[in-house]
């Protein structure tokens, strides 16, 4: 259990995924102009990734791994997060319009999210178990929001400040992720 | 400019995919350690978006547009894997240090978006010209921010000392290591962006006088 523990904290922030380990930079710059479309992004990666590292640690331990397949791991894992994204949407449109609503476009975009392609192959790297597995992509996706949660309200207020005309647009966005990237150091001495 | 060349030349300025487009942010950040590793990860790219580039154009009147997008993934994957047991077989010491990052080329945004907004609507010949140029740009923006961070963070160049570092009090160079952790990819991406736009813009108002 506190192993488990150690894992999740480490995931979550001390190794935040996006700005130590550089997964998921895409929608972290490109969706995080408000707060509410950041949110709503992280709650989609959250319910993705948690299900993602489920499912493919389940194909990983018995049909790849035992058949001596693993070679073929990016190929399976990246069909199947597209198949089951597809999978999810179906399903939320179905039974829960409600999030779906709310969710609206992110869900497609997390297919191309690097976070939940790391998380798996991160998975069989380090030979998590089932469980940890799908512990350990919950909680790097809440890294993931936490992180573009904050960058989205950063970005909000960088809106009424005078930025030199050569920084706008993206070069302020990667400066603002590189303080925080400093800050996030001061949590190493965590675990 | 000739109909073949064009695409070669836009990627590697116009359509820059690392300052201009801001595709492929994750392995650019977190390989560019040095510049060594930034060419591996470039080329390595460049091989992966060429090869897919030349396979979707090819297929691109026999694949149904329905399912193109899964169809594309799966031709990427393919050769992702292919070069990832090229690298580790012939490079070892390249694919311990890009790790995790070389079977994510397969996400990386480059591919698939040239996939779906170029060779899936254009013959053979001009996509392979666009993966080649693309790839450039892609390699160069990254061997420039792994140089810079390599060169501040600690004082040398492709792996040999070229600022001698101070030791003992002797004068020399102090290195800077946050350039090389995390934080520093994203300051010196930053910069390099602000760096780009400016010479850009000044290029652009040269054009207008």
């Amino acid at each position: 259990m506190k192993e488990l523990l150690v894992i999740m904290i480490g995931s979550a922030i001390v190794n935040n995924v996006v700005l130590s380990q550089f997964l998921g930079l895409c929608p972290f710059l490109g969706v995080s102009k408000k707060v509410d479309t950041a949110a709503g992004m992280g709650g989609a990666v959250i319910f993705v990734n948690t299900v993602a590292s489920l499912v493919t640690s389940i194909i990983y331990k018995f049909v790849l791994d035992p058949l001596g397949f693993s070679y073929l791991q990016t190929i399976v894992f990246i069909v199947v997060i597209a198949a089951l994204v597809q999978f999810v949407e179906m399903f939320l449109k179905k039974s829960v319009p409600a999030l779906y609503q709310s969710l609206g476009v992110y869900l497609p975009l997390i297919t191309t999210n690097c976070a939940v392609l790391g998380v798996a192959l991160k998975n069989v790297a380090n030979s998590y178990n089932i469980l940890t597995s799908t512990l350990n992509g919950f909680a790097i996706a809440v890294g993931f929001t936490i992180a573009i949660v904050i960058m989205a309200g950063l970005r909000e207020k960088i809106e009424y400040n005078d930025v030199p005309q050569a920084f706008k647009g993206s070069p302020i966005v990667l400066i603002t992720a590189g303080l925080m990237a400093i800050a996030f150091f001061g949590f190493s001495g965590l675990i | 400019m000739s109909k073949n060349t064009e695409p070669l030349v836009n990627g590697i300025v116009k359509d820059n995919p690392t300052f201009v487009l801001l595709l492929g942010m994750c392995p650019t950040l977190a390989v560019t350690t040095s510049a060594t590793n930034g060419l591996g990860m470039g080329l390595s790219t460049t091989v992966v978006l060429v090869m897919s580039n030349l396979f979707i154009s090819a297929l691109r009147n026999v694949i149904p547009g329905r399912v193109r997008m899964p169809a594309f993934i799966v031709i990427v994957a393919s050769f992702v894997t292919i070069v990832q047991f090229l690298v580790q077989g012939f490079v070892p010491s390249l694919y311990a240090s890009l790790g995790i990052y070389i079977p994510l080329i397969v996400v990386n945004c480059i591919i698939l978006g040239r996939a779906e907004s170029f060779a899936s609507k254009n013959p053979v010949f001009p996509s392979i010209m666009d993966g080649i140029g693309m790839g450039i740009g892609f390699t160069l923006a990254l061997t420039a921010l792994g140089a810079v961070r390599e060169i501040l963070g600690a004082g040398q160049l492709f792996g040999a000392q070229i600022l001698p570092l101070a030791e003992d009090g002797s004068f020399g160079y102090t290195p800077i290591t946050i350039f090389i952790l995390a934080p520093g990819a994203f300051l010196v991406l930053g910069c390099l962006q602000a760096l780009f736009n400016k010479v850009r813009d000044n290029a652009a108002k040269k054009d207008k006088e």
